[in-house]
């Protein structure tokens, strides 16, 4: 995987390839799904995008994505600009994690720059001017960390920043002032769900000053099984510590999945077993299935194979799989619109095929 | 500039504070100096700013907050009252032209106000290359830590080529 990556010719290349985050690479890959920076720039010159006129916003576009491209970091990068995209394709970009709803409207001057394997991207004009991300497969807040501050350094070459001594980086919402970083680990907990000591868990989170929110779903009907922990504050801290504090928290919160995980297997295999096969068999023989239930039947077959029961499909093809039945791109697979009905036949179909596809040796046919 | 409390007139009255090294500044219109027995002529020149905000901001009759309302970044013409409503600042200016709002409110939000990370390394090759450097003396540690002593001697040797890259006035490396 060191190699030099070919950078993808167009958007059609860039989705049709996984990206590296879902590789299910990396320390604790099991447990934690990917670590992601985000950093929040603005140009000093320019009003803050909603603010901004629509000729300002394209000289953002234009300075920003040259910027990005002359850079190391973002060699052989792709730039796709909001506005050229098909609604269909800019969810395509929002499902896979690389731009937020808002990025996703495409009405004014928007774009993203994404470097191949989408490691690094850069949303510009969202909120902030710049949002820069770098995601590593796994439990890797450090090396995530590492590309995203040395491709921010090397946007500063050739951008002025947004800056003031006192506040740090000056960002359109004062909740992201200071260092305007994001850090986040997205991570599974289903024993802890299953055992009802998720609440204890998230409360403890959120007293230590960090943001945890379910991937999928709202509040109390979190889905999947998959949390975010994030950073909360930007002030006061430099990255380094903030990091640091999420990274060490995290590495507490494995502990605590696994060792819920022993309990549980120690208590209770044959009906964990049982879960994991049941959904595994669903997945594996449905003939339409909703989003929500891929989701839920994805969190129980992780869990198998992180419990290393044998016979089921590697980590990576259930990481895709969140992404690829996602409507966008199960529209875009297919070549066209979708009804939801048809979605969840076309959906229960591309399951199948994957799963088949990634048994070992001759499998019977889906 | 207008006024910062009333938004409306232009500041012709200028007062300075200077409190453990730093230096804030505040710009009202003559009325509001006059009004809040500011004046820069009036003996009592023995106020604090941060005083002066919590009498804005306590000063709870309509009037008042409408006045904090008023506030205008003279950049982009953002009111205070419009940053109210949605959360959003309109340039970077209007940190300086809400300062004594927003303090409090970084607070707040940050349980701090002071900026710890990193800053804008300035322009040119050089300070990158100092940047690697500190960055490749930070994983080296890590490194050590974990024991990694082969990856220890691969950073140490690219920490000694860029710090001689730095000697040699560097031009060296795309």
């Amino acid at each position: 995987m060191n190699g030099p990556v070919r950078p993808p010719a167009d958007f059609d290349e860039l989705v049709a390839r996984p990206a590296r985050w879902l590789s299910a690479e990396g320390p604790h890959a099991d447990l934690v799904l990917s670590s992601r920076i985000r950093l929040a720039r603005n140009l000093r010159n320019v009003p803050f995008t909603h603010r901004a006129h629509e000729e300002q916003l394209q000289g953002v576009l234009m300075s920003v994505s040259g910027a990005a491209q002359r850079g190391q970091g973002f060699a052989g990068s792709l730039l796709l600009r909001m506005a050229e995209l098909s609604p269909l394709d800019r969810q395509v970009l929002v499902e896979r994690h690389l731009v937020s709803h808002e990025l996703g409207d495409g009405t004014r001057p928007r774009g993203i720059v994404v470097s191949p394997e989408e490691r690094l991207s850069l949303m510009i004009n969202e909120e902030d001017h710049l949002r820069l991300q770098a995601i590593a497969p796994g439990f890797q807040l450090t090396e995530a960390w590492a590309a995203a501050d040395a491709a921010d350094d090397e946007l500063d070459q050739s951008l002025d920043f947004a800056f003031s001594e006192e506040i740090g980086y000056l960002t359109a919402c004062p909740t992201n002032a200071g260092t305007g970083l994001r850090a986040s680990v997205l991570i599974h907990l289903p024993a802890l769900v299953l055992l009802d000591e998720i609440q204890r868990v998230l409360k403890s989170i959120t007293q230590v000053g960090l943001n945890v929110r379910g991937l999928y779903g709202e509040h109390s009907d979190v889905m999947g099984n998959l949390f975010q922990i994030s950073n909360q504050t930007t002030l006061g801290r430099s990255e380094r510590d903030s990091i640091e504090i999420l990274d060490r928290v995290t590495r507490q919160i494995i502990e605590t999945e696994e060792q819920a995980r022993e309990r549980m297997m120690r208590d209770a295999r044959v009906q964990i077993e049982d879960k994991v096969w049941r959904a595994y068999g669903t997945l594996r023989h449905c003939r339409t299935i909703h989003s929500r239930e891929v989701i839920n039947l994805c969190s129980a077959v992780r869990l198998g194979v992180a419990l290393q029961l044998s016979g089921l499909c590697p980590l990576n093809v259930i990481n895709e799989l969140l992404v690829l039945t996602q409507p966008a791109h199960l529209q875009r697979a297919y070549g066209g619109e979708l009804s939801p009905a048809e979605r969840n036949v076309y959906r229960a179909q591309l399951v199948r095929e994957r799963l088949v596809a990634a048994e070992p040796g001759p499998g019977p046919s889906a | 500039m207008l006024c910062q409390i009333c938004g409306k007139n232009p500041a012709s009255v200028h007062f300075t504070e200077i409190h453990d090294n730093k230096m804030s500044e505040i710009h009202v219109c003559e009325r509001c100096a006059e009004e809040k027995g500011l004046h820069a002529t009036s003996k009592k020149q023995q106020f604090d700013i941060a005083d002066l905000l919590v009498k804005m901001v306590d000063d709870s009759s309509g009037t008042e907050e409408e006045r904090v309302g008023h506030v205008q970044c003279p950049r982009c013409g953002l009111l205070y009252s419009g940053f109210s409503e949605t959360g959003r600042l309109g340039c970077a200016e209007c940190y300086t032209a809400f300062q004594f709002q927003l303090r409090p409110l970084l607070r707040r939000i940050h349980g701090d106000t002071r900026h710890r990370g990193k800053r804008p390394v300035g322009e040119g090759e050089g300070a990158t290359r100092f940047r690697q450097i500190q960055r490749l003396h930070d994983e080296l540690q890590r490194v050590v830590e974990r024991e990694e002593f082969e990856r220890a001697a691969v950073l140490r040797d690219e920490i000694r080529q860029l710090e001689e890259e730095t000697r040699a006035g560097g031009e060296a490396k795309p």
